[in-house]
């Protein structure tokens, strides 16, 4: 699996990325912002987690519009895997590949702690390797992690089963306790907790593992 | 010619700042404040010299980028 990993200005999560990625055996390239173009062949685009361009005007507004983000729309519109985390996840929705937007935490404060998830749907490559309902342990670390769509948007993900993880308590006041959802294609993820620092066990727990695995064994021979 | 643009969170989005700010004048004894909403104000300074123009570019802009419409309402004044 070739896997390219974003790099905007204020990123801080790339790196963890990369180590949780190359952990599962892919091939890692870390791509900067004013890079027009991916490496060749890259099977994966991560977006991680961070403060891109300092969360002016919205979180993920601005490294929305950097020219390495049109051949992201352009990789994931080929039909290519796309995993956002965090800020990632605020980029994938302010490109419009993933529905709904996220906003300020319902409670106002950053939240940095480990959280319960719901595996929600096993059926894509990013759960595939999770039993249907299962209970992860993933940290968050946001401000802006509420997340909206309107109501037939929502009936739309409900319907599909695009719902990916769920929270088992609702930290930030997100819609239907929403803590990651797919694209139509099923082949984009945008999720809020941070699988990545959740990949060995001196980070206290490796239940993001399953995440990386399960892409790897879908996307190993390339 | 300048223009500003005023960015809302759209009615039916609920804004937790909007909301705290609220609370924080209750607190301060503003009684009777039924409601606070919280959005922003960008002034733009543009080259553009015709007014239809330069209406039709800024709502371009807030379309793109000043503006998330998924969840924010914008309105555009030229001065």
């Amino acid at each position: 699996m070739k896997a390219a990993v974003l790099v905007f200005p204020g990123s801080n999560c790339d790196r963890d990325m990369a180590v949780a990625l190359r952990l599962a055996g892919a091939d890692v390239t870390m791509v900067w912002h004013k890079d027009a173009g991916l490496p060749k062949g890259v099977d994966l685009v991560a977006v991680p987690g961070g403060f891109s361009f300092g969360d002016y005007l919205r979180c993920g507004a601005i490294a929305a519009q950097s020219p390495v983000s049109q051949a992201l729309v352009d990789h994931a519109n080929r039909g290519g895997y796309v995993l956002g985390v965090c800020n990632g996840f605020q980029v994938l929705t302010e490109t419009r590949l993933l529905p709904g937007a996220l906003m300020r935490n319902a409670g106002l404060k950053f939240l940095c702690k480990s959280v319960t998830l719901n595996v929600a749907t096993t059926d894509s490559a990013f759960t595939g390797g999770y039993r249907a309902g299962q209970e992860i342990s993933v940290p968050i670390a946001h401000h802006d992690g509420n997340y909206f769509v309107d109501d037939e948007t929502l009936a739309r993900l409900k319907g599909e089963d695009r719902i990916a993880f769920t929270y088992g308590q609702n930290p930030n006041g997100s819609m239907a306790d929403i803590a990651g959802v797919l694209s139509d294609n099923r082949r984009v993820l945008g999720m809020m907790p941070h699988p990545e620092r959740a990949v060995e066990a001196a980070q206290g727990g490796t239940d993001g593992m399953a995440l990386f695995r399960g892409l790897m064994g879908v996307l190993a021979t390339a | 010619m300048k223009a500003r643009v005023h960015v809302m969170l759209k009615t039916g989005v609920l804004d937790p700042q909007g909301e705290a700010v609220r609370h924080a004048l209750g607190a301060l004894g503003f009684d009777g404040v039924n409601g606070v909403r919280q959005g922003k104000v960008i002034e733009l300074d543009l080259a553009e010299a015709d007014r239809a123009r330069a209406e039709a570019t800024v709502a371009a802009m807030c379309e793109k980028l000043l503006a998330n419409t998924v969840i924010e309402s914008y309105r555009v004044e030229i001065l």
